[in-house]
C-alpha cells in the first residue's frame, strides 16, 4: 500500500511517532486557546495518523491536485485534530499553530473549507458529510478517477436520519470509492452515545445498508492500519466503512481517568503538564 | 384535528354557491388559461438543450422526476440522470458534492420539501459555500389542491434570509426556457419554483420581444392609473385582470419580476417612483416574508412613498380544494385581482 505520491520529510518516521506528533499539536493548540475539543483530538490521532501516513494520496503543496483521495471532516469540532494532521503532513505550515482560533488565523475552531487549505468541506451541521461524500463518489465515478472520498463522522452522528439516506445511497449507487470512517467514543454532547440514541448493533447495520464493514480498536495502529488496507483492497461491490472503538483523551493517562465528557475540561495549568505526561510516552 | 376546527372549515365551503363547486384537482393542476397557447415540459426539454452543449450539467431528484419534468432529462441522457430516492436531505448534500467535483446539478423535488425538509443541507451544504447547485421546485405556492402538505406557501420567505442564494419565481414557459441556461451560466446557487406539464406561454404573447433576463425586472405593459409589481404566474393574473379593468377605463402597468432576489432596484425604484400611481404587489406566496415585503422595504429605504398594497396569501394554512376555488377564495383569481385593485384605486 503506497502511502504518497511522492517522498516526505520525515518519511521514515513510524505511524505511532506521526499520531504522537499529532497529539502534541493538537495540545499546543488548545493550550494557545486556553480550549479545544482535546478529548476527540487525542482519540482520533492513530485513525488520523494512518489516514495521512498510510491511506491517502495527496500532494501537500496543492491540496486541490484532482488526483488526491479526498478526505471530508463531518465533525466540524474535530477541526483542532485535522489541523495538526494537516500540519505534520505538510498543507498547513505548522508556524501558523500559534494562530489557532484567533480573528486572523486560517484555523477556526469549527472546520470551514472557506478558511483552511485541506479542509474539503464545511462541517459542523452534523449529518452532512456523509451526504456530500456520496454525492462526491458519484461525480469522481463520472470523471472516471480513481480515488477514493472518505468521510471522517462521529457515533453522535449516527443519530440523524440524513446518515442513513446517505449509507442506503451510497449501497444503492454501488461506491466502491467510498470509506466511512466512524469515531464510535461514545460521547456526544448529552452523554453518552449508547444512552443517548444506541445505534447498536452498528456493524450489522452497516451491513444491512449494503456496505462492508469493520469494527477495530482505533488506537492499536496495527489494526487502524489493518483495516484501511482492507476497506481499500476488498473487491465488495459498494461503499466501505471502518467503526474505530477509541479512547477519549488516549495518551495523557490523568485526562484518560478524568471524568470523560463530550467538551474536556482543562485547566490552564494542565495544557503544560498534558504536554509532559505525553513527552515521558514519546514512541521510539 | 379539533371538531371545532373541523366546523369551521366545513362552514368555509357552505359560502362557496352550490354552483360554483368544482371537483379537486389533480395533484397538480394545469395553470392553462384562455387565451393562452401552452408549451409541454418547457424545463425539461430546456435542461437537454443545454446539457447537449455542456457536460457539467447533470439532473438529480429525490423521487420525483415525472412531477418536476426532470424525466424528459432522464429519458435524453439517463447517464447523467440520478435518481437519489425519496430523501431530500441526502439530494442536496449529493448535489453540494457534485457540485464540488466539477459538475453543475439541476437538483429538483417539490418547494415544500426543498425549504421545509431540506433547509440545513441547502444552507451549511449548498450556499454557504456559493456552489452551483440549481434547485428547481414544482408545486410553488397555491398550485395544488392538496392542502398545507403540498402548498410551499414560505418557500420564499424561507430562502430568502439565506446569503448567496438567487431566487426565481418564473411566470411561464417563456421564463422557464430562458432562465435554465442563465441559471446554469450564474456562479452560485439558485432556487427557482418550476411549473411543470403544459405551461402557458404569456409574456411573449403580451410582449413579443420580450426575453427572460437574471436579475432584471421588466415592464410588460404600460398605464396610468396603477402599477402591479407581479412574480410568478400572479403576472400572468396581473395581465388578464389589466385587460379588464381597461374594459371600465383603468389603466394598469405590469412589470414583471422573475428575480426575487436579488431584486432588481433600479428598474423598481424608477417604476414606482413614477408620481400618482397606484403600486400594488402581487406573488402566489404567503404576503410575509415575499415579493411584496422585499419591494416595500426596497421602496421605504430609498424614499419613494406611493400608495402601497399587496396582494398575496394570508398567514394561514390554506385549504384543500380544486384550485379555481382557492384562488377565488384567497384573492389571486383574474377576477379577485381586479376587484382589489380596483376597490384600492
Amino acid at each position: 500500500m503506497n502511502s504518497h505520491s511522492h517522498p516526505m520529510p520525515g518519511a521514515n518516521m513510524s505511524l505511532e511517532l506521526r499520531a504522537w506528533n499529532i497529539r502534541r499539536k493538537a495540545l499546543l493548540m488548545g493550550e494557545v486557546q486556553g480550549q479545544g475539543y482535546i478529548g476527540q483530538a487525542l482519540g482520533i490521532a492513530d485513525v488520523l495518523a494512518a489516514s495521512y501516513f498510510h491511506a491517502l494520496e495527496y500532494r501537500p503543496e496543492d491540496p486541490e491536485w484532482e488526483g488526491r483521495d479526498r478526505f471530508l471532516l463531518s465533525i466540524g469540532h474535530y477541526a483542532i485534530a485535522l489541523y495538526a494532521v494537516l500540519m505534520e503532513a505538510g498543507i498547513l505550515p505548522e508556524e501558523e499553530l500559534e494562530t489557532y482560533g484567533m480573528d486572523d488565523s486560517r484555523m477556526p475552531m469549527s472546520g470551514m473549507a472557506s478558511y483552511t487549505p485541506g479542509m474539503e468541506i464545511t462541517g459542523g451541521s452534523l449529518g452532512h458529510g456523509l451526504g456530500i461524500a456520496v454525492g462526491m463518489a458519484m461525480g469522481l465515478k463520472r470523471k472516471g478517477g480513481g480515488q477514493f472520498v472518505y468521510n471522517l463522522m462521529s457515533d453522535g452522528e449516527l443519530g440523524e436520519g440524513s446518515t442513513w439516506e446517505a449509507a442506503m445511497s451510497g449501497a444503492h449507487h454501488r461506491l466502491d470509492n467510498l470509506i466511512c470512517l466512524v469515531d464510535f467514543n461514545d460521547q456526544q454532547a448529552d452523554g453518552k452515545s449508547t444512552e443517548t440514541l444506541c445505534s447498536e448493533p452498528l456493524t450489522q447495520k452497516w451491513e444491512a445498508f449494503g456496505w462492508h464493514a469493520q469494527r477495530v480498536n482505533g488506537n492499536d495502529m496495527q489494526a487502524v492500519v489493518a483495516a484501511f488496507d482492507t476497506a481499500r483492497e476488498s473487491d465488495h461491490p459498494g461503499p466501505r466503512v471502518i467503526i474505530f472503538d477509541t479512547r477519549m483523551c488516549k495518551g495523557v493517562p490523568f485526562l484518560e481517568n478524568r471524568e470523560i465528557t463530550h467538551f474536556v475540561r482543562v485547566d490552564a495549568d494542565e495544557w503544560g503538564k498534558a504536554l509532559d505526561v505525553l513527552e515521558e510516552g514519546k514512541p521510539a | 384535528m379539533t371538531l371545532a376546527s373541523m366546523t369551521r372549515k366545513y362552514e368555509q365551503r357552505q359560502a362557496i354557491p352550490k354552483e360554483g363547486r368544482v371537483a379537486t384537482s389533480a395533484m397538480i393542476a394545469s395553470l392553462a388559461a384562455e387565451g393562452y397557447d401552452t408549451v409541454a415540459a418547457p424545463f425539461g426539454h430546456a435542461l437537454v438543450d443545454l446539457a447537449k452543449k455542456d457536460d457539467r450539467i447533470v439532473g438529480m431528484t429525490a423521487d420525483l422526476g415525472k412531477y418536476t419534468d426532470l424525466h424528459i432529462f432522464g429519458n435524453a441522457m439517463p447517464d447523467r440522470y440520478y435518481q437519489m430516492g425519496m430523501a431530500e436531505q441526502l439530494l442536496m448534500s449529493a448535489a453540494a458534492g457534485m457540485a464540488r467535483e466539477g459538475f453543475i446539478p439541476f437538483a429538483t423535488t417539490y418547494a415544500v420539501f426543498a425549504a421545509r425538509r431540506a433547509y440545513d443541507f441547502i444552507a451549511m451544504a449548498i450556499a454557504e459555500e456559493n456552489l452551483p447547485v440549481k434547485i428547481a421546485c414544482a408545486l410553488p405556492g397555491l398550485t395544488t389542491g392538496y392542502g398545507p402538505s403540498h402548498q410551499a406557501t414560505e418557500d420564499l420567505a424561507i430562502f430568502r434570509g439565506l446569503p448567496n442564494m438567487t431566487l426565481i419565481d418564473p411566470c411561464d414557459a417563456d421564463d422557464i426556457t430562458g432562465m435554465v441556461p442563465q441559471i446554469a451560466a450564474h456562479d452560485g446557487p439558485v432556487y427557482t419554483r418550476l411549473l411543470r406539464g403544459k405551461v402557458p406561454s404569456v409574456l411573449t404573447r403580451h410582449k413579443p420581444d420580450y426575453r427572460f433576463q437574471l436579475g432584471r425586472a421588466q415592464m410588460i405593459r404600460e398605464g396610468r392609473d396603477a402599477l402591479v409589481i407581479s412574480t410568478g404566474f400572479m403576472t400572468m393574473r396581473a395581465l388578464d385582470a389589466a385587460e379588464k379593468l381597461a374594459a371600465d377605463n383603468i389603466d394598469v402597468a405590469v412589470l414583471h419580476c422573475p428575480t426575487i432576489k436579488p431584486l432588481d432596484m433600479d428598474t423598481i425604484l424608477t417604476e414606482a417612483g413614477r408620481s400618482g400611481r397606484l403600486v400594488v404587489t402581487a406573488e402566489n406566496h404567503s404576503r410575509v416574508g415575499g415579493l411584496g415585503e422585499a419591494v416595500a422595504t426596497a421602496l421605504l429605504s430609498n424614499g419613494v412613498t406611493p400608495t402601497f398594497r399587496m396582494i398575496g396569501l394570508p398567514d394561514e394554512f390554506l385549504e384543500a380544494g380544486a384550485l379555481p376555488t382557492l384562488h377565488d377564495m384567497y384573492g389571486l383569481s383574474v377576477a379577485k385581482v381586479a376587484e382589489q385593485i380596483k376597490g384600492w384605486l
